[in-house]
């Protein structure tokens, strides 16, 4: 059986992929990309940990269900912001949104 | 009802009309003159009542109607008001009563009722008249009527209120309180035509003269309640307190605590009565309206002054042997002779019809003085009450002169013709027949015409009584006094109504209206009459055809009822000659005068009042304008005390502008307030940079800050 190191290292790899794409990308949208990516890093920690600990207890699968639908709300937000955004700006550019800057 | 609660009710009506009139009804004319004399009339009806319920009783001296309540508890005891009617109250209350009424119906028609408004007439001016166009279309000037005539109707109402409240009253400190009211009235009516001037002078001269006498007054007042420890009349005239009273002796002037009392309380009547040395306003008080001049300055309010001295008889003589007068019965013996001789001297020169009346109105009341002063107590008392018949008679007489007169005015529209100088009067007797007579029946009633006349008996029982109890110097002075009233009476009625009109307005001079007239009938009838019931009874051929009732009963209101003089032939004499000789001599002397240059009598000395005016003007007035204005204003208000305040408030200002500067400003404003706020700005200036606006370097920022917080807290917990 695959021990369990395995998962949390392909996690933890895929939440930092996703963390520096939030933090390294200009597009807004590459960015909202990034927000799932961690999301999903922990969607898979969260199952792993559910599958080599009691199998009874469900608390881990719901959990990654909520973050499911959390992260499918967020998507649309976040997308339904980004293209209210360009289309008055006309751009999606994360630096360029600076309107809040003093 | 029962007596004594008829007498409780007696003030109430009139003040309730008072009340009434000022409250509601004061837009409507009728309706207030309704309100007033129906009041007025109520009053009289009740007086009537209590008065021949009075004459029911026996021994009503022993035994009057009194009934009072506890009122003003003072320490262990209270202080008790209530009502008496004794026989001497009811003696007052009588003609108290009628005058009243008779005064309230008579302005009514003085003040023109049922006339059309004045074309420019203002409150505070006498009506001026009105134009009004009759059915042919000529126009003509008619008298108007009285802009305020309900408030007038309003203070007649107080004004009797407190004149029967006096009366009425069973104690010093309630007659106290209704003689003030008066006070105030007197003021009010003096100065009821306010847009003149010389009424406003008059209202306030009257208003101070008799103050001066009021604060005497009430020193005897407190002096008596401290000595006594009551104020109730019965229980000040019994033995015991009036010989405690006369046998204790004061530091002033070797009085006795009684003759100090008394001539306290005396001050006060010199006052209100119009006495030399404070007569001077009574004169000036004719600038009121006649029924106010006849109302207080002839029937209620000088006589109330004389009647407080009647009721405080018993204290004035209390240490009074029976033969020599004590020293405050000597001091109200010469003031009352001297200002009866004083103010008929200054009468037999004036012109103004109202104004002769107003110094034969203060030589009249300086006859009752004497007459108490000697000790004739019934005698003042007989000369009080027909003298207020008489006189009111005589000064609604000359309102009804003067109306006439004004009638003529505006006829011929000439506005320079003074309607109250007599010598601008003249045959008026054909022009106005009513008030002729009854003006004649109280002329001679003043003058004293023998045996038909109130005043005849009264006068020559004073007259009398001085001759009998030998004041000889009173006895004289007042035959004297006795004979220029006869004579100014005379020629008073000579210039006014005997011989040709001397001027147009003279010639047009009217009747007036019924309401003016009735009053003077009503009043006639008792200026006749009301001697008959004093007749001494010695007198040759009449004494005894009438009983002398008015003896025997004001006389009982005493412990000691006095005695009736023998009958002597000198006094009886004396008065007959100075009455039908005054008279005589002054139709002889007037019959043919036609102006002022022709009267011999016109003595500037006499003309300007002996210079009283003048020379109280000189020593009271100027001395006391000069103390208000350069010592209390200019020195001590302007320098002393508005110095202390500037300088308070220099030193106040200096320490506000340090305070300001050094600390509000310096410290709280600066340091403490815009410090603040600038410490605030810099820091936000310092912080500025950070604030990018771009949301990955904040979220970089926070990275970095999980990272060292959770470094530090993985090292420093888990370790």
């Amino acid at each position: 059986m695959i021990p369990l190191s395995w998962y949390l290292i392909l996690s933890a790899a895929l939440f930092s992929i996703g963390l520096f794409g939030v933090l390294a990308r200009r597009n807004a949208i590459a960015i909202l990309l990034g927000v799932e990516l961690m999301l999903n890093a922990v969607n898979i920690n969260l199952v792993s940990f559910w599958r080599y600990g009691d199998v009874t207890q469900m608390a881990g699968q719901v959990f990654a269900i909520i973050v499911f639908a959390v992260a499918a709300a967020e998507v649309a937000v976040g997308l339904a912001l980004i293209i209210s955004v360009y289309r008055t700006r006309k751009t999606v550019v994360a630096d360029e949104l600076d309107l809040m800057k003093w | 009802m029962a007596t004594e609660t008829l007498i409780w009710l007696l003030p109430l009506p009139p003040v309730l009309a008072f009340f009434l009139i000022v409250l509601f009804t004061n837009k409507n004319k009728a309706f207030s003159h309704t309100i007033g004399v129906g009041a007025a009339a109520l009053s009289w009806l009740g007086s009537m009542v209590v008065f021949f319920r009075a004459l029911g009783v026996e021994h009503l001296g022993e035994h009057p109607f009194a009934s009072s309540i506890p009122w003003l508890p003072t320490g262990e005891t209270w202080l008790r008001i209530g009502v008496l009617i004794d026989p001497l109250g009811a003696a007052v209350l009588f003609f108290v009563a009628w005058t009243i009424f008779m005064i309230f119906l008579y302005s009514v028609g003085y003040h023109n009722f049922g006339q059309p408004e004045g074309d420019h007439d203002r409150p505070g001016l006498q009506p001026h008249g009105a134009t009004v166009t009759d059915e042919h279309g000529h126009k003509h000037v008619v008298p108007s009527v009285e802009p305020m005539y309900s408030r007038f109707f309003a203070f007649l109402g107080l004004f009797a209120f407190g004149m029967y409240t006096l009366v009425v009253s069973d104690n010093l400190l309630t007659l106290f309180v209704g003689w003030e009211i008066m006070g105030l009235c007197s003021y009010l009516l003096i100065g009821f035509w306010y847009g003149k001037e010389s009424a406003r002078n008059a209202a306030v001269k009257a208003f101070m003269t008799t103050r001066v006498g009021d604060v005497f007054m009430l020193l005897g007042i407190a002096f008596l309640y401290s000595a006594t420890g009551t104020l109730t009349f019965r229980e000040i005239f019994t033995e015991e307190v009036l010989h405690a009273l006369a046998t204790t002796a004061t530091p002033i002037l070797g009085l006795s605590a009684a003759g100090l009392i008394a001539l306290l309380l005396f001050i006060g009547t010199v006052g209100k009565s119009a006495q030399w040395p404070l007569h001077v306003w009574l004169p000036d008080a004719m600038e009121g309206p006649t029924p106010v001049s006849a109302m207080i300055h002839a029937a209620t309010m000088v006589s109330a002054g004389v009647y407080a001295v009647i009721r405080m008889f018993p204290l004035l003589t209390a240490d009074f042997d029976g033969h020599t007068l004590t020293t405050t019965m000597s001091v109200v013996a010469f003031i009352g002779a001297f200002t009866a001789l004083f103010a008929a001297t200054i009468a037999v020169a004036q012109n103004d019809i109202k104004r002769v009346l107003a110094y034969s109105t203060i030589s009249q009341l300086g006859y009752m003085i004497a007459a108490l002063g000697i000790g004739a107590y019934v005698a003042a008392a007989f000369h009080l009450i027909t003298h207020a018949f008489f006189k009111a008679l005589l000064f609604l007489g000359s309102g009804s002169v003067i109306h006439g007169m004004e009638h003529g005015v505006l006829h011929t529209g000439n506005h320079h013709v003074d309607p109250q100088d007599m010598f601008n009067m003249g045959g008026l007797r054909k022009k106005m027949p009513i008030t002729f007579w009854t003006f004649l029946i109280g002329g001679f009633a003043l003058s004293g015409f023998p045996l038909i006349t109130a005043g005849f008996w009264s006068k020559d029982e004073i007259l009398a009584d001085a001759f009998g109890h030998g004041h000889w110097a009173v006895f004289v002075t007042l035959a004297v006094a006795a004979f220029l009233t006869a004579f100014y009476t005379m020629r008073q009625i000579t210039l006014t109504f005997l011989g040709e009109p001397r001027t147009k307005e003279a010639e047009h001079a009217q009747e007036t209206p019924w309401t003016m007239t009735a009053p003077l009938v009503v009043l006639a009838f008792f200026a006749v009459t009301y001697g008959w019931v004093g007749i001494p009874e010695h007198f040759p051929l009449l004494g005894g055809i009438l009983p002398n009732w008015f003896h025997g009963f004001v006389g009982s209101t005493l412990t000691e009822e006095p005695e009736a003089l023998p009958f002597n032939f000198i006094p009886l004499m004396t008065s007959l000659v100075v009455a039908l000789g005054g008279l005589l001599l002054g139709w002889l002397a007037y019959r043919n005068v036609k102006t002022p240059a022709e009267d011999k009598l016109q003595i500037p000395l006499l003309k300007n009042k002996w210079y009283f005016d003048e020379a109280y003007d000189f020593l009271f007035i100027k001395p006391a304008y000069w103390f208000a204005e350069t010592f209390v204003y200019k020195w001590m208000d302007k320098g002393v005390i508005d110095g202390i305040l500037h300088a308070f408030g220099h030193a106040t200002a200096f320490l506000g502008t340090w305070i300001r500067a050094y600390i509000d400003k310096a410290i709280i404003n600066e340091l403490m307030g815009d410090g603040s706020a600038r410490l605030t700005q810099w820091f936000g200036g310092r912080l500025q940079p950070i604030q990018t606006g771009r949301i990955q370097q904040y979220m970089l920022a926070s990275l970095g800050v999980l990272i060292v917080v959770g470094g530090l807290m993985f090292s420093l917990l888990v370790k």
